[in-house]
């Protein structure tokens, strides 16, 4: 060997362990290699291969265009209603995309995790940043929707777009951190998830628009990270909207707060993985 | 020398109250009492209370107490029974889990034969897993690239690469899985039973390589139940029982102490009530022992000495024409023999009939009969064209260790289920 290897030192885990973020920038590649393999075999054997990335948003935006926007007539910010949901759909897909692969990522990598040291972040990381491929795709579609419309998109605010999806990103990743571990203990989580995704779409400004929400819960409201995504998404591509004000940093701050502690949950609980899984 | 692995009062608990309610994968009532808990237990970790690691009826220790050093370049070997706490050991080396007490340094990259094909996904071809594998390993992938025509060649499936492995026999996946690993060159390496899969040239190849392996001068932890692979591969080992070291000697008196102190044990069946259909009356199994030459009851017996094997039954009632027997077959399900207890003539006369009581059958199977292997041993008792009143097809099973026995000496693997001492002749003819 060329290089001087590394001494390791094993010793029993004392309160909560440090991060070690260097084992997980050593191991960087591997995190690129989940993400190649997930996006490889996911679709494999399907017929419809990587449509589904675009039918299901689009599905749920005809869903939506028809119950909210042609029966309940909700206000859209003044842009056809099918644009306005679509855009919330984007980075509410890649959320609970990131949510249910990443929430099953430890647990269906288990014969990995019982024989192997890696870092175990490497597996929710993954899985949340292996919807960017999925996202990208469906993102075409809101082009093609913009020009059948005839929407011009809003050219002076959209080089924010990308800070908006790293929050995105970012809270996805906090909240799987949590689902991740808990279900290494607990499979309730299996069970949980579609309420959760469900409840926090209603409190998301994906299918109405945040304007309905009145004035003495506009702080509460903006505790929802997803919120200030939404939001985001539309003033960025559309302009629609008041555009990021004040409650953009409390969701910034929660979401943050989400990250931080779930990485600490996380790592915390990861010393037993290998036992409880 | 320098000390690759230097292992300190190392020990490992697991509660199993706890592991229990785990395994359950608990329910959400759980979830919330425990949540309720949590300023209890915050508390409790504030102050130095922590339950962690604090011995109660409802733990055991998986390891205890286990010290050793280990020098650069050094094979050792790892033998106990199973149980015994040499998974746990592999497992902290290679940080899958973490100790309890105690600590180890290593010095050096570990990589263990005993993630074979871990993260080989059926779907992606056999090029895609080679990199998938390698960087779940910790290669990187210039280092896979370099390594990648080798793994190729020593798993033999060039013309496959581009193939996904699900569409690969048993035999392709198993080089192909043990290629990478096998040339991931860690500094230290964990050989943990991989020899006991694949066909006879697999393992001459894993043998192979493994020996290329220790002649770099790196170091090896090769764990095995198969004792002549131990003693081929390792001049030292250490024993391992119930958690504890108890000796480490070259591999030979290492060896000898493991398979003479009994604790290959667990050869013993005990048949409890509820095992036994009521069919079965008035016959009612007791135990079936598997003992070795000293009598001591073993799992694991040498294929150069005698082995004998006892079943012990009751009978409620006296039966005629009763015979007690074993079938003795391969893990493959294929027979070696059968034999009856009153298969001799003059047994057959005597025990005619048998009275009510408690009775023990033994048999005395000859030195040089088992080839290297697990064998399965079955159990009947009926009475010809009559009756069977009961039949385990499965009861035992125990493992033939060939050390010394004949051929041996070529370290190749022998066909069949029996391997006997011939008594040959050369005869010089002109």
């Amino acid at each position: 060997m060329t290089h001087e290897p590394v001494t390791v030192y094993i010793k029993p885990p004392k309160g909560f362990a440090a991060l070690n973020l260097r084992d997980l920038w050593l191991y960087r590649e591997l995190i690129y290699f989940m993400i190649w393999r997930d996006i490889k075999v996911r679709y494999k054997q399907t017929l419809l291969g990587a449509l589904w990335a675009i039918i299901q948003p689009v599905l749920t935006m005809l869903v939506f265009t028809f119950l909210f926007g042609k029966i309940a007539k909700m206000p859209s910010d003044g842009v056809p209603y099918p644009i306005f949901s679509y855009t919330a759909l984007l980075p509410w897909g890649l959320f609970v995309a990131a949510l249910n692969q990443a929430s099953r990522s430890l647990t269906s990598n288990h014969n990995m995790i019982t024989k192997i040291y890696f870092p175990r972040l490497v597996l929710p990381m993954a899985s949340v940043l292996g919807g960017l491929v999925d996202f990208a795709i469906a993102f075409l579609v809101l082009i093609g929707l913009m020009f059948y419309y005839q929407v011009s998109p809003a050219w002076a605010s959209m080089w924010t777009l990308p800070f908006f999806l790293l929050l995105a990103i970012i809270t996805a990743l906090g909240v799987a951190l949590w689902l991740s571990a808990i279900n290494v203990q607990y499979r309730d989580v299996n069970y949980a998830l579609p309420f959760l995704t469900q409840f926090w779409m209603f409190i998301t400004p994906v299918a109405y628009s945040s304007s309905v929400v009145s004035e003495k819960w506009q702080l509460a409201y903006s505790m929802n990270p997803m919120a200030g995504v939404v939001n985001g998404f539309r003033w960025a591509l559309l302009g629609s909207g008041n555009g990021p004000d004040a409650s953009l940093w409390t969701s910034i701050a929660v979401s943050f707060l989400i990250l931080i502690s779930g990485l600490f949950y996380f790592k915390n609980m990861e010393k037993t993985f290998a036992d409880t899984i | 020398m320098t000390t690759a692995i230097s292992v300190k009062n190392l020990g490992k608990q697991y509660k199993i109250g706890a592991a229990q309610t785990r395994f359950k994968y608990g329910m959400f009532r759980e979830v919330l009492v425990e949540a309720a808990m949590t300023p209890v237990r915050i508390y409790k970790a504030l102050t130095g209370k922590a339950s962690r690691g604090v011995s109660n009826s409802s733990s055991f220790w998986a390891l205890k107490d286990v010290s050793f050093d280990l020098e650069e370049g050094k094979v050792l070997g790892v033998v106990g029974r199973n149980g015994a706490g040499k998974s746990t050991l592999l497992k902290i080396l290679s940080r899958v889990t973490e100790p309890t007490t105690g600590e180890v340094t290593v010095r050096g990259r570990v990589g263990s034969l005993l993630e074979v094909g871990t993260g080989f996904h059926p779907e992606l071809t056999g090029r895609e897993n080679i990199y998938m594998n390698g960087a779940i390993l910790g290669m990187k992938r210039a280092e896979i690239d370099s390594k990648f025509d080798e793994i190729v060649e020593f798993a033999e499936v060039s013309q496959f690469i581009d193939t996904p492995v699900k569409r690969y026999s048993s035999g392709m996946y198993l080089r192909l899985a043990f290629g990478v690993a096998a040339h991931l060159e860690p500094e230290i390496l964990i050989v943990d039973e991989v020899l006991a899969v694949g066909d006879a040239e697999f393992q001459r190849k894993c043998l192979g390589k493994m020996g290329d392996v220790a002649q770099q001068g790196r170091t090896v932890l090769f764990v095995s139940h198969n004792m002549s692979a131990i003693l081929r591969l390792t001049q030292e080992a250490i024993v391992l029982n119930k958690g504890q070291l108890l000796m480490r000697a070259p591999t030979q008196e290492a060896v000898d102490f493991y398979l003479s102190s009994g604790q290959a044990q667990a050869g013993e069946r005990i048949w409890d009530a509820e095992d036994v259909p009521a069919s079965s009356k008035p016959f009612t199994p007791i135990s079936l022992r598997i003992k070795d030459k000293n009598g001591n009851v073993a799992d694991t017996i040498r294929s150069t000495e005698s082995v004998r094997i006892e079943f012990e039954y009751q009978l409620d009632a006296p039966i005629t024409g009763l015979r007690v027997g074993i079938y003795l077959g391969t893990m493959r399900g294929e027979y070696v023999f059968n034999s009856f207890d009153t298969d001799a003539p003059e047994m057959f006369d005597k025990f005619d009939s048998r009275k009510a009581g408690r009775y023990v059958s033994r048999a005395e199977i000859p030195a040089d009969m088992f080839n290297e292997g697990r064998y399965s041993v079955g159990v009947n008792a009926s009475s010809f064209g009559v009756r069977r009143y009961f039949m385990d097809e499965n009861a035992i099973a125990f493992n033939v260790d060939i050390s010394g026995a004949p051929g041996t000496q070529w370290g190749e693997p022998r066909v069949g289920a029996v391997r006997p001492r011939l008594n040959w002749e050369i005869e010089k003819l002109g």
